[in-house]
């Protein structure tokens, strides 16, 4: 049985990296007890994806995870289990049985919400945050886009989805997944850039809020295709040894 | 939530800032366990330091298990505190931000005791750095009335001399006996407003394994060795007895290990089965240090592996001994990890294990032959060199071990050796190639079913180092011209084998060996060698990329030592030794006698076979009391 798993990370664990956070869902499983299914082979692990990773020094409450479980409790059961293992900084929002042929994650993650916040001292908030509209509105938003060999410039306006002032901050709405990934980073770099200002990439803090999926041309949080678990699901009412065919 | 002691800037910038935030699965609660001990009146603050960077330090078992056994007391609240890396060590140099423990993120300087556990000569400028950034004077004599008091523990306070200055206290044993009562004595002293030195010295004075190194004087003969080492008061012990935790089955162990947000270099649960060897390598400092041989029980070792798996959702359990082979229960032990474990995707690690049918058998059942390599620890290439070493390994079992294996599967093998061990000639260095080749041969002879390409014959060599209270304390070192050479000459060979092809030769820095086995062997005379070699900016000595020799010559130069006084001078077999007041049960008596054995190249039995009166009986357990033939 697949489950979708939506968690957050906030606090100080905001410093640990997307390898880490992998290893320490790895382990969380096992403290908790949790019967996780495994890949068959020669090194078996757990069959587990995550949505887009979040790099360091970011928050987030809409982070997902899909696992496969050989069974499971219901979904309140999963999640008090889980959550009572965590340590303070990530915890476990929802859990969610999804059809098994339901794919992963990581490969239909195409979008995110962002709110950007400002480090104290850095800069004057308001210079951005009156100027969200113009700065969306422009036809193109170039960027230089440096990789090991070459230097170009990409216009990046076709990955800002939106973008506004919201709570002392600015709420952007960038594609994101395996295929297409704007950075709030990259966005906050041009927005430097269009207001004349150096980019001081600590002037900024950065939260994911959402991350969605598209289904039939609208965006949908990646959740919303699970359902909750209400009855506990035996081993035999799960197919037992499917999970490995999908993966 | 507690605050971060660096502000988030600077966490940003850094490389793996996760090192410096603490929080970690299994670590003190802050609220509200941690905040309730600190809220005590009576709360003894407590920093466990290991002086290199987190995931070194965070791979270190007997940390743990101090950091367990301190934080089980209501009074005592225990905290970690690591080297910061280069990056973070410029910036606090810059913006004087001060040490401070991952637990509280409080500041160094505010804490009662700081401990540090010394495993590796290589560390001793990390732990200057410590002191330093720790804002609390490096040298002992400068620490202020309110300054923690610092302890050193671990194997290199078998000789604390090079480091005598630096430190208010060295323990000197195992940290499980007498930490409590050093904690007692020192609740009672604050209790009463005595002053910080009439605690070294109370403690110095009623507390067995308690050095306190102000409190002794050493006087040198004209050729620079020792002539007089003294405690300056009558109450003072003339020798410092080494603490021994006799019953390793009915005492303190980490069961709810931290679990690292970093991928550290023991990212595993880790059992030990046994403390000490009774094998009697010669060169080897751990087998005589932690005599007698102690095992613990089967069934303690049982329930520890569950806890422990079960508390940290680690998917590997490795065990920990210095000789798991000699283990006796050790066939039970496999059974039981495999069993209950392996279904469960579990991996078991099993390390020093000598290589025959059993062990083959096992790791066949843990591991993946096919991408596995597995290790022999020959030590050297003849077995004149072996005698002489008394490493009980024959070519013929070697060769035999080699041959099950490659018929079980393996083909790729591994194999240590160390050059520059005492009466060493050029037959034995050479023979290392030649054993090498002996291997290759081995795996080339079987029949074509079962060699599946190419066999891989590693062999890693290191240089030795002598090192205190071993039977080869009196040897002498090479030069690391010598040693090159030497290694050279070995690589040659190596290269006109016929099978060169399928084998390969790796040696370690021979300087950074002569700069271990000056401190190994030094005295107080190297405390300001240590502390100029830090101020010319030595520091993380361990990490090739930041060694440098020079510094540490120019050093020695400038306060007029000539280095080969702790190398390669001959010494006598009745010369006072910087260590000899350290009393570790083995007496000299029986080292002189195993170093007389090894010129005569005479095996000596392990202690399963035959006791050899070693002196470690007295601790009154552990092997010397299983040995049927125990001679006393
Ligand atoms: S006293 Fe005998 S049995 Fe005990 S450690 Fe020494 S040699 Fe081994």
């Amino acid at each position: 049985m697949k489950a979708r798993i939506k968690w957050s990370k906030t606090g100080i664990l905001k410093f640990i990296g997307h390898l880490d956070v992998q290893r320490y869902f790895h382990k969380a499983m096992l403290r908790a007890g949790l019967p996780v299914s495994f890949s068959k082979g020669l090194s078996p692990h757990q069959i587990m994806s995550f949505a887009a990773p979040l790099g360091i020094g970011m928050t987030s409450q809409g982070e997902y995870v899909d696992v496969s479980f050989d069974w499971s409790y219901t979904s309140r059961e999963m999640m008090d289990r889980l959550n009572a293992v965590m340590k303070e900084g990530i915890s476990i929002l929802e859990f969610k049985q999804i059809e098994e042929k339901e794919k992963n994650c990581m490969s239909v993650t195409a979008a995110a919400d962002y709110l950007v916040t400002f480090r104290g001292g850095h800069y004057f908030e308001e210079a951005f945050t009156k100027r969200c509209e113009p700065f969306f509105f422009q036809e193109e938003i170039p960027i230089l886009k440096k990789t090991k060999r070459s230097e170009k410039i990409v216009d990046i306006s076709p990955m800002i989805l939106a973008i506004h002032s919201q709570d002392d901050g600015i709420f952007m709405k960038l594609v994101t997944g395996s295929a297409q990934n704007l950075k709030p980073h990259t966005v906050m770099e041009a927005f430097c850039n269009y207001l004349g200002y150096d980019y001081d990439p600590l002037g900024f803090q950065y939260h994911r809020l959402e991350t969605y999926l598209e289904k039939e041309g609208r965006l949908l949080p990646l959740g919303s295709v699970g359902w909750d678990i209400t009855e506990e699901i035996k081993p035999s009412d799960t197919g037992k040894g499917e999970a490995a065919k999908y993966e | 939530m507690k605050d971060l002691a660096l502000r988030e800037e600077t966490l940003l910038t850094i490389e793996k800032p996760v090192r410096y935030i603490g929080g970690e699965v299994n670590s003190v609660e802050y609220e509200p366990d941690f905040l309730k001990k600190l809220r005590r009146e009576d709360t003894i603050r407590f920093a466990m330091c290991f002086p290199d960077v987190y995931e070194i330090g965070m791979s270190h078992l007997g940390m743990k298990i101090i950091y367990d056994m301190m934080n089980r007391r209501e009074d005592i609240l225990c905290e970690r505190v690591f080297s910061p890396w280069m990056d973070l060590d410029q910036e606090m140099r810059r913006d004087r931000i001060p040490l401070f423990a991952l637990e509280s993120q409080d500041p160094v300087f505010l804490f009662d005791f700081l401990a540090i556990t010394i495993q590796y000569e290589m560390c001793y400028t990390n732990i200057l750095q410590i002191l330093d950034l720790s804002q609390i004077g490096i040298y002992a004599r400068d620490r202020r009335e309110d300054a923690p008091i610092v302890i050193g523990g671990g194997p290199c306070t078998y000789n604390p001399e090079p480091l005598a200055d630096f430190f208010d206290i060295f323990y000197i044993g195992e940290g499980e006996t007498v930490y409590y009562d050093l904690m007692d004595l020192y609740k009672e002293h604050k209790k009463s407003g005595g002053s910080r030195a009439d605690f070294l010295h109370k403690a110095a004075a009623t507390i067995p394994g308690i050095y306190v190194p102000s409190l002794y004087e050493t006087t040198y003969h004209e050729d620079g060795t020792i002539d007089t080492f003294e405690p300056i008061y009558p109450d003072v012990p003339r020798t410092i007895l080494k603490q021994v935790q006799v019953d390793l089955s009915h005492t303190f162990y980490q069961d709810k290990p931290l679990v690292p947000f970093l991928k550290v270099t023991q990212d595993r649960c880790v059992l030990e089965i046994q403390r000490g060897c009774t094998r009697g390598c010669r060169f080897c400092q751990a087998g005589m240090i932690y005599r007698p041989n102690r095992e613990r029980d089967l069934d303690y070792l049982e329930k520890l592996a569950d806890t422990m798996l079960d508390a940290t959702g680690n998917d590997e359990i490795s065990l920990s001994s210095l000789s798991s082979s000699d283990f006796r229960k050790l066939p039970e032990l496999c059974n039981y990890l495999i069993d209950n474990y392996r279904s469960k995707n579990i991996n078991i690690g099993l390390p020093s294990l000598r290589i025959d049918a059993f062990s083959l058998d096992v790791m066949s059942k843990v591991q993946d032959v096919r991408k596995s390599s597995l290790t022999f620890a020959p030590e050297a290439g003849t077995q004149r060199m072996r005698d002489v070493i008394n490493k009980g390994l024959t070519r013929e079992v070697i060769l035999q071990g080699a041959r099950e294996a490659f018929m079980g599967g393996w083909n790729k093998v591994k194999l240590y050796f160390m050059m520059g061990l005492p009466t060493e000639r050029e037959e034995d260095m050479k023979g290392i190639a030649h054993l090498c080749e002996d291997v290759a041969m081995t795996y080339y002879k079987l029949d074509k079913e079962y060699r599946k390409g190419k066999v891989s014959v590693g062999a890693s060599c290191s240089f030795f180092v002598p090192k205190p209270f071993t039977p080869f304390q009196w040897a002498q070192m090479c030069d690391p011209e010598e040693y090159q050479r030497r290694a050279h000459l070995v690589n040659d060979e190596f290269k006109a084998q016929h099978n060169h092809r399928s084998l390969s030769f790796k040696w370690h820095d021979a300087k950074t060996t002569v700069l271990e086995g000056i401190l190994a062997r030094g005295d107080r005379r190297l405390c300001k060698v240590i502390y100029d070699a830090y101020h010319k900016g030595c520091l993380y000595d361990a990490w090739t990329e930041y060694f440098h020799y020079d510094r540490w010559l120019e050093s020695l130069e400038e306060n007029h030592l000539d280095y080969h006084f702790y190398t390669s001078r001959e010494r006598s077999l009745d010369e006072v030794f910087p260590w000899d007041f350290i009393d570790i049960g083995v007496t000299k008596n029986f080292l002189k006698r195993e170093w007389n054995r090894a010129m005569e190249e005479k095996t000596t039995p392990n202690c399963h076979e035959k006791c050899s009166g070693c002196g470690a009986a007295r601790f009154g357990g552990g092997v010397c009391y299983e040995s049927k033939n125990q001679v006393v």
